[in-house]
């Protein structure tokens, strides 16, 4: 039985138990890890892992249910949870599955899936993983101790079925080196860490390359001061810019906007943003993580425009927060196996500007260059941001000494209006962003 | 009870002398020491938004998890077929992280010791969903009632009952039930055309439902969430720079989870990389300040009776009169560095490796007036409610934002400011502790505890506690 044969068996009980209609989604997965610290294993775990969902309308009651058991009675089971669970919820005019004509699947070859990842022999992965926190601690002697390198892949397979007759399936391929040294001066420590992570194993960054830029990152944490509170222009570079765009999805994802919880709900037309400012979900990039043929409803992906020169353009959202705001999915359904699908984006980004990050930093005679962000002191309903920060502090056009324990704070409405982009886009996940210029923030220390 | 009578053997037919073979399957190739971890968990969940219950899910995971460490290295294998073929397999797996004949006697299980913290005769999910839901219901409705001005309500109620077995090499056999259930309201105020507001509340525990019937009901937590979206309605920009902060008790205690309690985790400290590595015995609070982390508190949500290593949890002293006394240990680090086991190895579930894990995390009360306290401060931060924290383990900086706090003006409570984040270093910021009051208060039973990928509940308190110095990240 392929897992496509159980998923449509699935439906077919749950239609003849009494749904009306019925979508199954099964996943399926292979990982390695592997952690080294000190130049010895630390670590190995290997294992799959198989589980299945079931989503069920009786008419517009929904139900919902999950199993790891995928024999027959695990999903005899499966079914008749979700049955038993549609009686007890509310009858919700908009619950229903797309129409018909939505589904469909990318024809392009997304490539997902990578056979030199599967391919991939144990001692290799444990070579790559110990190369990678070598070349960390061989980078400087400062570098005196290590929370190690290490190396991940995954192999999976995701299924998705419904009773409107769409069956679709992909595999996909991913793996991963990361290096994590620590660093000491007197007796102040820090860490960080470089990783880079890819579809291809031919396309993953070389392991001596991942521990210098460790290294490097870690070193230029040292001596950290915590500055006067002040107000001050502050830069993002790329990786701390990236959790911006985690901000701007949540605030114009469909459940925060028919809820009206988010800043930009009722602005779609409106400018929110700086000019030059584009923004942009594509679920059809090949070989990016956030790329799939079909979003988890069985609805194609594509490329949406959600601000373009600062107008909010669009959202993203799913057939239910279409539904709730008359408008049409944007192919961004995203589920875990089960339950109601929630909104989840593509390849989110933020659109390349024209000033490099050395000409951003340059122009700033006193400012904050923040390479680490830690808390969760965002909130979207206000906009109200808040966050601790790490990073050098610029003194006339340049990094010089580090700084830590401070905040960071001011609103996100006030981020967006006022921002500008730099030309360093990259792809190191399924959200991009380039050094960002914030040109006044309260930085919060002595 | 005694093995035979317990969950997995009734199910699954599995008996003590199979464990035993399993184990020698894992230490065949010279590791020195096994364990064997199943889990069962079903889970039930029903939410009501937009006053309709929209949705409601349940489901069943199971499965297994070998481990083999070989000095200090650690093996890792799981299925969720609980075949025996491919548990054996899962143990081949796991053996080959060591290379060599098998070293270790095979030794008989025997029964660890047995008690029951969370005597839970009926778990929440083995009742029908329609009581489980009369409590979402009632929560939501008395959201709504709150206030005219709230006008988004998402009342969410969650219950799971997991049965554990854990069987190791040294001899050591254990199983436990561990039920848990939760209630949680979030609601959104708005006044005019201004932006909209929100409050949150919740709890639960180890509990049966009587708890939300008797205890804590759906409308006490629906009034606070409610309560607290009114409150931010006026909030005004809250100070940014060094203040004095006063917190207030119970949830606050999340302070102490981040400012010391990871940081005190062994793992990182025989590694060298906690900003506390090395400190047993120094003075890292102020004298005022004794910190436990015990998992032996009746219903609690952090509690266990056993861990997830089968050692049974305890009462550990952190520190004592703002002296650093001991970590929490997990199998590993204690064999490593030949510590007694404080019963806190934990994982989130058989995918993965335990790790050492805080439980319910607090500080001891003191004598001073909560209001006495509020009283002394001149001008500062009085913190009542937060919501999560997030800690850097190497340099010890900690963060938390605080979701309602007030400005202390002149000794009292004056207006209420935005959310700010704060943050601190973890071995200094208790040493600023100059006030402890009398009012040690457990939270509600909300805590979710990430660590390296890994989600385990956990509980906090505090008793109101005045810092004399910590940065707030406001804009003011």
């Amino acid at each position: 039985l392929t897992l496509l044969d159980i998923a449509n068996d699935s439906i077919k009980q749950a239609l003849s138990a009494g749904a009306t209609d019925a979508e199954c989604t099964i996943a399926e997965g292979e990982e390695f890890s592997v952690q080294v610290r000190l130049g010895e294993v630390e670590t190995i775990k290997q294992a799959s892992s198989r589980g299945m969902g079931l989503r069920i309308l009786a008419g517009r009651h929904t139900g919902s249910s999950y199993t790891s058991d995928l024999t027959p009675e695990g999903v005899r089971q499966l079914v008749a949870q979700a049955i038993e669970l549609a009686a007890f919820t509310t009858e919700d005019p908009f619950a229903e599955l797309p129409e018909a004509g939505e589904f469909g699947s990318l024809s392009l070859d997304l490539q997902l899936y990578s056979r030199d990842v599967q391919e991939l022999e144990a001692a290799v992965k444990i070579e790559i993983a110990r190369a990678a926190e070598a070349a960390a601690l061989q980078f400087d002697p400062r570098i005196t101790n290590s929370d190690g390198g290490s190396f991940d892949s995954h192999l999976g397979r995701r299924v998705f079925a419904n009773s409107r007759g769409f069956a679709g399936e992909y595999r996909s391929s991913y793996c991963s080196v990361s290096a994590s040294p620590v660093a000491k001066l007197g007796e102040q420590m820090e860490r960080d860490y470089w990783y880079h992570s890819a579809r291809r194993f031919a396309d993953l960054e070389k392991p001596d390359y991942i521990g210098r830029r460790a290294a490097e990152r870690t070193l230029r944490r040292l001596g950290a001061v915590k500055v006067e509170t002040q107000k001050v222009p502050v830069i993002f570079e790329p990786r701390v810019a990236r959790s911006m765009m985690g901000h701007i999805f949540e605030a114009i994802e469909g459940r925060s906007v028919y809820r009206q919880s988010t800043f930009l709900a009722g602005k779609l037309g409106e400018k929110v943003a700086g000019d030059g400012i584009n923004v942009i979900d594509d679920g059809t990039i090949p070989g990016l993580f956030g790329s799939q043929p079909f979003d988890d409803e069985g609805i194609p992906t594509r490329r949406t425009t959600v601000i373009e020169n600062g107008v909010l353009k669009s959202y993203l959202l799913n057939t239910y927060s279409a539904r709730k705001l008359g408008l049409k999915s944007t192919g961004n359904a995203s589920r875990g196996i089960t339950g109601n699908a929630g909104v989840g984006h593509g390849n989110f980004y933020l659109e390349a500007g024209t000033r490099t990050p050395e000409e951003l930093i340059a122009s700033i005679p006193n400012g904050f260059y923040v390479t680490e962000l830690i808390g969760s002191g965002v909130n979207i309903a206000t906009g109200d941001y808040s966050r601790g920060a790490a990073g050098l502090w610029i003194r006339n056009g340049e990094l010089t000494f580090a700084v830590s324990e401070v905040t960071i704070a001011g609103t996100l409405q006030q981020m967006l209006m006022t921002m500008e982009v730099a030309n360093d886009l990259e792809f190191r996940g399924s959200v991009a962003a380039p050094t960002l210029y914030l040109p006044e923030m309260t930085v919060g220390g002595r | 009870m005694s093995f035979s009578d317990s969950f997995f053997a009734a199910k699954f037919a599995l008996r003590s002398q199979d464990l035993e073979a399993y184990l020698a399957e894992a230490l065949s190739q010279g590791g020195d020491y096994a364990d064997i971890y199943f889990e069962y968990l079903a889970t039930s969940s029903m939410s009501m938004d937009e006053s309709i219950v929209k949705s409601a899910t349940q489901g069943v995971s199971l499965g297994v998890g070998v481990r083999v460490i070989a000095g200090e290295r650690t093996g890792y294998a799981y299925s969720d077929d609980l075949s025996p073929e491919k548990i054996r397999h899962a143990a081949k797996v796991a053996a080959c992280i060591a290379s060599g004949p098998a070293k270790v006697d095979k030794s008989a299980l025997h029964e660890g010791a047995r008690r029951n913290l969370y005597p839970v005769l009926t778990a929440p999910n083995e009742l029908g969903f329609a009581e489980r839901l009369d409590l979402v219901k009632r929560a939501e409705k008395a959201a709504r009632g709150y206030d005219s001005r709230i006008f988004q309500v998402q009342a969410t109620y969650a219950d799971s009952l997991r049965h554990v077995l854990v069987a190791n090499s040294d001899g050591v056999l254990n199983y436990d039930r561990q039920p848990m259930a939760r209630l949680n309201v979030s609601a959104l105020a708005r006044e005019g055309n201004g932006s909209p507001q929100s409050g949150y509340s919740g709890g639960g525990g180890r509990v049966e439902l009587d708890f939300f019937l008797n205890e804590k009901t759906p409308e006490y937590f629906a009034r606070e969430a409610g309560r607290q979206a009114i409150v931010q309605l006026s909030a005004v920009e809250a100070p940014a720079g060094e203040s004095v902060v006063v917190l207030g008790p119970g949830w606050p205690g999340v302070l102490l989870h981040e400012a010391v309690g990871h940081g005190l985790e062994a793992d990182f400290n025989r590694k060298g990389t906690s900003a506390f590595s090395g400190r047993i015995g120094q003075k890292v609070a102020s004298s005022l300040c004794t910190v436990i982390d015990d998992g032996t508190i009746g219903g609690r949500r952090g509690s266990l009776n056993v861990d997830d290593e089968g050692n049974v949890s305890q009462r550990n002293v952190l520190i004592e009169n703002g002296i650093l006394r001991g970590y929490l240990q997990d199998q590993l680090s204690s064999r490593i560095t030949k510590t007694a086991p404080t019963g806190s190895g934990r994982r989130e579930s058989y995918e993965h490796i335990p790790m050492p894990r805080m439980t319910n995390t607090f500080m001891l009360a003191g004598e001073s007036d909560p209001e006495e306290i509020i009283r002394s401060v001149d001008r500062g931060l009085y913190c009542a409610n937060f919501g999560g924290g997030q800690v850097d383990i190497t340099s010890g900086n900690f963060v938390f934002s605080a979701s309602e706090s007030y400005l202390i003006e002149g000794g009292k409570l004056t207006r209420p400011v935005r959310n700010a984040t704060l943050i601190g270093n973890g071995p200094e910021a208790l040493k600023y502790v100059s006030m402890v009051g009398n009012d040690l208060k457990l939270d509600e039973g909300i805590g979710v505890c990430g660590k390296a990928g890994q989600s385990v509940p956990v509980g906090v308190g505090i008793p109101t506690v005045k810092i004399d110095r910590m940065t707030v990240g406001g804009t003011a």
